[in-house]
């Protein structure tokens, strides 16, 4: 075992061993301070075991804000290094782990996470419900999400990171990647694919059947609507990704040959599989982006969003499409010329309901009001970037033209610009948006526009300019180049716009910290003005059960309505709330997960047996006692009164 | 005010970096044979339809986020916060789209069957058969015709039409030479066509854009376009002066590294097919000693560093 150790643990690297060293500080100082102010019961009673939507959406926000972190100083030094031609700084090796897990932390544990944690906080409130359908299978998938990140994240001090790619193809990850790298890959997606698939399960039913009395389909909020389309994207895109997964685990760890090139493996079929996931995932993450943008922008225009139908069917377009499209991930290999073509016109019609749904934001905003707060500027920022980004991918769907682009700095520019300017302003936009829902005093509006002018003008910096380096001839995943080439000058101006995308993210994290010390607290629920019901609630931090009256809807922004009607106030009567227990198995059995997932990753059959075992444990302790567990408490009417009023008086 | 210069700065940005780049740098918009030619035509085509798109969205745009902005001096009859729709409107705005879709559909239709073919220009002629072969992370070019064999650069006559016949031995790979034409990927066990032309004599630059691995960013080639009568000379001179390709000497160039340019006055054809054959390279790197994970373990494990083999003792 003291072998095994030492032969994993990467020591040999400066940088990895500054960071194995301020891992482990990080670990001590968090102990520390935990048993010091003795802590260890509030974070398993408060936090571990909450099934609070509320509270797991804010644990998923934090470890997306990490991940950012993480993918972030990944994007830095890849930056660093491609800034100068010949340059030593990294070698290829480690630039291929470098882009490799950059390209997945982004997507996977930083992106994705970051917008469930979002639609966690926010749906439930967009509904009037008092929490999602299933909590504690909730509580499951986020534990399960974070299980699978820590045990992606511990392969760059721990046996190495893998270094195929985020797309992973083979045979380069079977037959060309040995070590233990990709199997974390494959296991750690795998392990948060189960907590992805279980959220989109989960937000369905909750959508479908937990929506306040009057609230038809037609009267949920954009978001809400987005979540909707989005987790059926999930429930039809993850399987593919959980099967496609496990069958590599078979090609690398029980010598099957599904995709090898020896043994009669079909390498081509890994990449159709993945892309087949692959698209639809890049909808997933950007449909609740979409979403976001909408609930802002009819705010800060203090007007209802246009086209609210037509937004709706372009929504379901756009998923219906998602799946058709994944071909262009592949134009160059080599399909017939009508292949291509259809491919290339299900790609560019994408840009039909896309281009919709940008009209009706521009008539949200024509004749309105606009105020531009923080996550305004995000949102309106959001159009013109992401109309570069969506014209782009319209240009590399034409499949002749995609000859030259595929594979180039062309193809980065673009992504970036459809990632960065869709998802990442969204999350930033949303995050401002319902910082006072989650904590109770807004972000610093001040910092927040220094941090957005920083990132917006840095990001714009760092990504046009490689739109050229594409026709410049410059292929991705290159870790260097030479003076030659004639790519020195843009890519020298791209890392200064890393530079300030990287100055805008500190000061998104300060600003963190600043407002906690000094914001204004917030007395109502309503930070805004705002239109729909997650402003209704009457303290600023909803109390655990919500709302103590399930409010009625009668029509879209049906809370501002209210709030125009104005005048009599009828005494409310309370009722006693029915709400779930906390849990620990879900924690418990994702940790099970993580043993298990590790031990595949080294072919320690042991700790997989063993892990494995103790994940049906669970299960079957779970199906034992659910009857009792499930019965969960109520709240009683004398504690809601006195919660209601507590806050009747502060306001 | 920062706001109303913002949406213009991508657009500003843009311009001074396409000065600033000279736009001779780039290649990909300065073909040097047919194929580009049709590619950067039809680049050029999108680039003016999205730069008039991306124009209007950005005037329009910037114009309501100037007159609509919060102000002391609002005008109140501006502001409709009920206006929820129009369906002429929506209706309009998803009829442009799909004309802009269709025209740019359409050439992109017509360029797609035109690449599987020979380059009309040259129709008469019967085209030259090379076969492109992607080895981590080199490239290995045969003229079966001529029975010449050349690594990391080929030659070819210019004005004549080149038949590559794209495979792998290994990983998957793409044949791109930004100036002559697009790619197409080189897979094992399969083999890909794809018809280049070169315009003028020249070296162009030739390389592996896919990921391959540690030297994938090596993984270059010299285009070499000559005269004719150069080109046959070459041949000829090759076919007379240049080593055979044995069979070692081709195992060798089967080991995952990057080589020097080489050339010989056989081919690897009789030595084995990647087209056909795609566990070749791996038996090849099994004989001698480089272990990547590997099919011959009859346990199938991942062993194929020395770290892993330690703890599957332990
Ligand atoms: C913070 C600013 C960012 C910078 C400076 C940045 C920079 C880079 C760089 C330099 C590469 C490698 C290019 C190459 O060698 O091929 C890359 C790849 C990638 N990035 Fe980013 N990036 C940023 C943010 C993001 C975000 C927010 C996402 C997703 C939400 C993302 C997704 C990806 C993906 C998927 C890849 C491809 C990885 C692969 O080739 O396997 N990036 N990025
Ligand atoms: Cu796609
Ligand atoms: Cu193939």
């Amino acid at each position: 075992m003291i072998d095994f150790i030492k032969d994993n643990l990467i020591l040999d690297d400066p940088l990895i061993l500054g960071a194995n060293i301020s891992i482990l500080l990080t670990v001590i100082g968090i102990v520390f301070v935990l048993t010091y102010f003795k802590k260890w019961k509030w974070l398993w009673s408060e936090w571990i075991t909450t099934v609070d939507h509320k509270k797991i959406g804010i644990m998923y926000i934090l470890a997306a804000l990490v991940m950012l972190f993480r993918g972030g100083v990944d994007a830095l030094l890849m930056r660093a290094q491609l800034t100068v031609p010949n340059n030593a700084f990294l070698t290829s090796d480690k630039y291929n782990e470098i882009f490799t897990t950059h390209g997945t932390i982004m997507i996977i544990f930083m992106a994705m996470p970051f917008l469930i944690g979002l639609m966690n906080v926010v749906v439930p409130l967009q509904i009037g419900a008092r929490d999602v359908a299933f909590p504690y299978l909730n509580s499951l998938s986020f534990w399960s999400f974070m299980f699978g990140a820590i045990l992606f994240n511990i392969s760059f001090v721990f046996g190495g990171s893998p270094d195929a790619g985020w797309t992973n193809y083979a045979p380069l990850a079977i037959e060309g990647s040995p070590g233990p790298g990709i199997n974390y890959y494959l296991l750690g997606l795998q392990i948060s694919g189960i907590g992805t698939l279980l959220t989109g399960i989960n937000l369905i039913v909750t959508i479908i059947k937990m929506r306040a009395p009057g609230m038809t389909l037609l009267r949920m909020p954009m978001f809400t609507w987005t979540t909707l389309v989005t987790a059926f994207i999930i429930v039809f895109a993850f399987p593919i990704l959980t099967v496609t997964l496990a069958l590599m685990t078979f090609d690398r760890s029980f010598g099957t040959h599904f995709f090898t090139l020896t043994g009669g493996g079909n390498t081509m079929l890994w990449s159709n599989l993945f892309w087949m996931w692959g698209h639809p995932e890049v909808y997933i993450v950007v449909l609740p982006a979409f979403g976001i943008f909408s609930e802002v922008i009819s705010t800060f225009a203090r007007k209802t969003l246009f086209g609210y139908k037509s937004m709706i069917i372009s929504l379901v377009g756009i998923s219906l499409l998602s799946f058709l499209v994944w071909v262009h991930h592949f134009f160059t290999m080599g399909g017939s010329a009508a292949i291509n073509n259809i491919f290339s016109i299900t790609t560019m019609a994408i840009a039909i309901p896309t281009g919709i749904k940008i009209f009706n934001w521009l008539g949200t905003l024509y004749k309105s009001r606009i105020q531009y707060t923080t996550a305004m500027l995000w949102a309106v920022a959001f159009i013109p970037t992401f109309v570069i980004g969506g014209v782009t991918g319209v240009m590399l769907g034409m499949a002749a033209a995609d000859f030259q682009y595929h594979n180039s700095y062309f193809l980065v520019a673009h992504f970036h610009y459809t990632l960065i300017a869709g998802v990442v302003f969204a999350c930033f936009s949303g995050l401002v948006y319902w910082y006072p829902k989650m904590f109770g005093h807004k972000l610093n509006e001040r910092l927040g526009k220094w941090a957005f002018w920083f990132f917006a003008i840095g990001f714009n910096v760092c990504f046009l300019p490689q739109f050229l380096l594409g026709f410049s001839g410059m292929p991705r995943r290159v870790y260097t180049y030479v003076p030659e080439d004639g790519w020195t000058l843009l890519n020298v101006i791209s890392s200064i716009g890393a530079l300030g995308m990287g100055i805008g993210f500190v000061f998104i994290v300060y600003n963190i910290y600043y407002s906690f010390r000094y914001a204004k607290r917030e007395t109502t629920g309503d930070s805004w003005d705002g239109r729909t019901l997650e402003w209704a609630t009457t303290t600023a931090i909803p109390p655990h059960y919500n709302f103590a009256v399930i409010p009625e809807v009668k029509s879209l922004d049906t809370f501002w309505f209210n709030k125009q009607e104005t005048g009599k106030k009828e005494k409310v009567e309370y009722k006693e709330i029915h709400m779930p227990n906390n849990a620990g198995t879900p924690f418990i059995m994702s940790a099970l997960m993580f043993v298990a997932g590790f031990g595949l990753v080294f072919d320690l059959w042991w700790m997989a047996i063993l892990g494995g075992l103790g994940i049906i444990a669970c299960m079957v302790i779970r199906s034992l006692r659910s009857h009792k567990e499930d019965e969960g408490f109520h709240v009683s009417v004398e504690e809601i009164k006195k919660t209601e009023q507590s806050f009747h008086e502060e306001a | 005010m920062f706001k109303k210069i913002k949406p213009f700065m991508p657009i500003v940005a843009g311009l001074s970096l396409l000065v600033l780049s000279g736009c001779s740098d780039l290649i990909v918009l300065d073909p040097k044979g047919p194929v580009a030619a049709t590619q950067r035509d039809l680049i050029m085509l999108s680039i003016y339809f999205m730069l008039g798109i991306v124009a209007v969205v950005f005037v329009v745009f910037t114009f309501i986020l100037v007159k609509y902005r919060d102000r002391k001096e609002f005008n109140d009859k501006d502001y409709k916060p009920d206006m929820h729709g129009s369906v002429k409107l929506e209706i309009i705005w998803t009829i442009i789209p799909v004309i802009i879709v269709v025209v740019l559909a359409v050439p992109n239709a017509i360029a797609l069957y035109e690449l599987k073919g020979q380059p009309e220009s040259t129709a008469d002629k019967e085209p030259i058969v090379i076969q492109a072969t992607a080895v981590d992370w080199k490239w290995i070019f045969s003229y079966p015709e001529e029975n010449i064999e050349t690594v990391n650069y080929v030659n070819v006559p210019e004005d004549y039409p080149i038949l590559f016949k794209v495979t792998a031995a290994d990983s998957m790979a793409s044949f791109w030479v930004p100036q002559i034409g697009g790619q197409i990927y080189g897979m094992p066990g399969m083999v890909n066509d794809l018809f280049l032309q070169a315009d003028e004599p020249g070296v162009y630059e030739g390389r592996n854009s896919n990921f391959t691995g540690e030297g994938m960013a090596h993984q270059e080639f010299d285009f070499v376009a000559l005269e004719e009568e150069d080109y046959r000379n070459w041949v000829e001179e090759t076919q007379e002066n240049e080593p055979k390709l044995t069979k070692g000497t081709y195992e060798k160039l089967m080991l995952p590294e990057t080589v020097e340019k080489m050339t010989f006055s056989s081919t690897h054809l009789n030595i084995v097919d990647h087209g056909q054959n795609p566990a070749y390279a791996m038996k090849i790197r099994e004989k001698y000693g480089i272990r990547e994970k590997s099919e011959g373990n009859e346990d199938g494990k991942v062993d194929g560093n020395d770290s892993n083999e330690s703890h599957s003792n332990h």
